[in-house]
């Protein structure tokens, strides 16, 4: 059985090495992707083994690395293209609405978009602006998008070969600040579907979903809670787009308590889509409103103050607490 | 308007082609001099050196402004590299560095007028220097205290913008205003806007359409290109194949292509440029030819792409330099003077130095702080909620 070491951002390089590998219909292409191997070295290697044609260092332009990459993927390519950073892919963000998103429907099948974005997302490293965001929710609201997040190395490495080897577009969410925490991956396992929640820890006290670089927060949350006697069931959402929310149904029935956890916004996004499903499907094992912990409704602040935007353990906890007084 | 013929020669430029590996390693590539268009009053041994275009447009610079143009450089660079230790010592989050970029920056900086507008992108610290804006005004946006702290409008100084090429539409939108409110002409409060961005930069949509904007309608915008061969990991090959100050002629205005280690040609080519859009001659194109001779940011790790050979050859055309050998050989300035700026350096570093230090991280209401003009109910009640849970910790 082979296992190895690897933090996130290696797991990712490393499935894009067995899906190259695989197919020599995958290609990487992005902003300094190729000689750099990416600002956060994620294609690290990848130029040098598989060649330029391969890897492409393209011009500095989102919509034209969208925009030509749909057009190698009705050549019959399988492209996976960078966004350097979450605040960089709104240039390319009409080509990916209008016509990643669109294509097969318009052409009723004929033309398939296998075309991945791989996206680092989320906050918590310091940055200057337009490099801590979230924009999830604005993917999630387009339909013919599917939408993903790992949070984890050993998803990291399954879960962008599962998206390479999809016919539908796939917006890839990369936690950022997540890059560098590792964990033993079994390379001979057997996955779970990419359109998959998993419940990473049982419980029984009260439920917290979260998908992304909070999946940890909700771990870490979960252990503390332990202290005070509580049991917190967390689960990783893993798709945004579809979502899988069954796992979810389930933990609230038995639990009857909800915090939503997400870096994003609340208003109008996948945290606000959680909400109302559970309520639909749940309403009766409800023990108190669904609640929900976010980043705020406002742009991202500027780093110093980054720790009171992004939903940490203390929130967590607090929306725990008042579930549970509810 | 000035034909484009006038100032786009169509002479094959040999410095653009892709050299080829050996070239690289020989390092031949950095002696790439910009091509026969370049415009150069300075050469990089200090000489001063005739162009009948230009001149006249550096005829008034005499001792005392080129010492304050080395003056300018020197600080500029000095509070530059003090910002990059900041960040190595854990007081800035990142620093953008202008390494090499000083003469580019203080001759189109000197070159404006108090009532023209310029856009920055991130690196224009030089720029800003010159708008008078103080450098420890930069210091937020970097240790992650705010997102600009200057008043964008009363300082005529936009805030950076990091997203590449944003801020060429945006700028041809100010100096269209400029024209819609009849500031263009020949009368002296004519008006003219700048814009600053990089080799890369080009390659975006936003800066196409911008070109396609201010052409259309006549704007009175510098389209301020400095090419320092770089963007972050990809050479200027993966951007273009004609040298970039070319593609003005594709829309119909003048491009040139400026030493941009030249501080006097910078100063001389922006000038003239300025003067061409407040009479009504806009838009320009200026391809100011430098060197990013440091990283692209303190996260950055240059020799994992390019050649310490390229840098050893940009350094023998250092832009302070050349301007400290004219001074010497042909002012006969003395070693007082350079001693006083070095001395007035280190001050200034200090001063900048100690502010880094002392500067107040905001509340948690600066988050909410200016979202929208009018009230949000709904944000306002988030804010309470937020700092409603805070006072919670500070009470127990
Ligand atoms: C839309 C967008 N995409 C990507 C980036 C990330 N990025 C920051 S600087 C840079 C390179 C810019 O190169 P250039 O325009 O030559 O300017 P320079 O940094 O060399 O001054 C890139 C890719 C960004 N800031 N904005
Ligand atoms: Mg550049």
């Amino acid at each position: 059985m082979a296992t190895a070491t690897l933090t996130l951002a290696k797991a990712v390089n490393e499935g894009l090495r067995a899906a190259m590998e695989r197919d020599p219909k995958v290609l990487v292409m992005g902003e300094d992707v190729g000689k750099l191997g990416g600002v956060f070295r994620v294609t690290d290697g990848l130029q040098k083994d598989f060649g330029e044609q391969r890897v492409l260092d393209t011009p500095l332009a989102e919509s034209g690395i969208i925009g030509t990459a749909v057009g190698l993927a009705i050549r019959g390519f399988r492209p996976v293209c960078e966004i350097q950073f979450d605040g960089f892919v709104f240039p390319g963000f009409d080509q990916i609405v209008s016509q990643l998103a669109k294509l097969r429907f318009r052409s009723q099948g004929k033309v398939p978009m296998p075309v991945v974005v791989r996206i680092p997302f989320g906050g918590g490293i310091g940055a200057v602006e337009h490099h801590s965001e979230s924009p999830e929710s604005l993917f999630a609201h387009v339909a013919g998008l599917k939408v993903v997040a790992c949070g984890n190395p050993v998803d990291a490495y399954w879960m962008i070969q599962q998206a390479i080897a999809s016919d539908d577009p796939v917006i890839f969410f990369e936690p950022k600040r997540r890059y560098w925490e590792k964990a033993e991956v079994d390379l001979d396992a057997t996955p779970m579907p990419l359109h998959a929640s998993r419940v990473v820890r049982p419980g029984s006290t009260a439920t917290l979903v979260g998908y992304g670089a909070v999946v940890k927060t909700c771990l870490d949350a979960a252990v503390a809670a332990e202290a005070e006697g509580r049991d917190l069931e967390v689960i990783d959402l893993r798709t945004i787009s579809p979502l899988d929310l069954d796992p979810v149904f389930e933990s609230v029935r038995r639990t009857g308590r909800l915090v939503v956890v997400a870096e994003a916004p609340s208003e109008a996004s996948v945290s606000s889509e959680i909400a109302a499903r559970v309520q639909e499907a749940c309403f009766h094992s409800l023990e108190a409103p669904v609640l929900r912990v976010t980043g705020f409704d406002t742009p991202y602040p500027p780093s110093r103050i980054e720790e009171d935007y992004l939903p940490d353990l203390d929130r967590v906890l607090d929306a725990v607490d008042r579930s549970l007084a509810w | 308007m000035s034909d484009p013929q006038d100032w786009t020669p169509a002479t094959a430029d040999p410095g653009l082609r892709r050299p080829s590996r050996e070239q690289v390693v020989a390092g031949l590539k950095a002696t790439v001099e910009g091509g026969p268009d370049l415009v150069q009053l300075l050469t990089p041994e200090g000489e001063r050196v005739a162009d009948p275009r230009f001149d006249a447009w550096a005829a008034d610079v005499d001792v005392d402004a080129l010492q304050g143009l080395y003056r300018d450089m020197v600080l500029v660079r000095r509070f530059d590299r003090e910002a990059n230790a900041l960040q190595r010592q854990g007081q800035l989050g990142i620093w953008v560095p202008l390494l090499g970029q000083e003469a580019a920056q203080i001759g189109a900086g000197r070159a404006m007028k108090p009532q023209d507008m310029a856009f920055p992108s991130y690196r224009e610290h030089g720029v800003a220097w010159c708008r008078g804006i103080d450098p420890t005004e930069l210091l937020g946006i970097f240790r992650g205290t705010d997102h600009g702290s200057w008043d964008p409008i009363a300082r005529r100084f936009h805030l950076y913008t990091i997203v590449i090429g944003n801020q060429c539409l945006n700028a041809t939108g100010y100096a269209m205003g400029q024209k819609f409110e009849s500031k263009v002409g020949d009368g002296p409060d004519a008006e003219a806007t700048i814009c600053f961005f990089g080799d890369g930069a080009t390659s975006q949509g936003d800066v196409h359409e911008g070109f396609v904007w201010a052409a259309v309608y006549d704007a009175p915008v510098v389209f301020y290109c400095q090419n320092n061969q770089w963007a972050i990991s990809e050479p200027l090959e993966r951007q273009t194949r004609v040298p970039l100050y070319r593609r003005a002629q594709g829309y119909g205005f003048p491009g040139i292509r400026v030493d941009g280690n030249d501080v006097l040609a910078c100063l001389a080519v922006t000038r003239w440029a300025l003067e061409e859009c407040r009479t009504g001659n806009g838009p320009v194109l200026i391809e100011a030819f430098t060197y990013r001779m440091d990283a692209h940011t303190t996260s950055d790790d240059p020799t994992r792409y390019r050649l310490a050979d390229e840098l050893e050859l940009w350094k023998l055309k250092d832009p302070i330099e050349r301007v400290r050998v004219n001074l010497v050989r042909e002012h006969g300035v003395g070693q007082e003077f350079f001693d006083g700026v070095a001395a007035e350096a280190d001050e200034l570093a200090a001063r900048f130095r100690q502010f880094c230090i002392d500067m107040p991280t905001p509340g948690p209401e600066r988050m909410f702080s200016e979202v929208y003009a009018e009230a949000s109910p709904p944000l306002e009640a988030q804010e309470e909620a937020y700092l409603a849970y805070l006072a919670g910790f500070a009470a127990e």
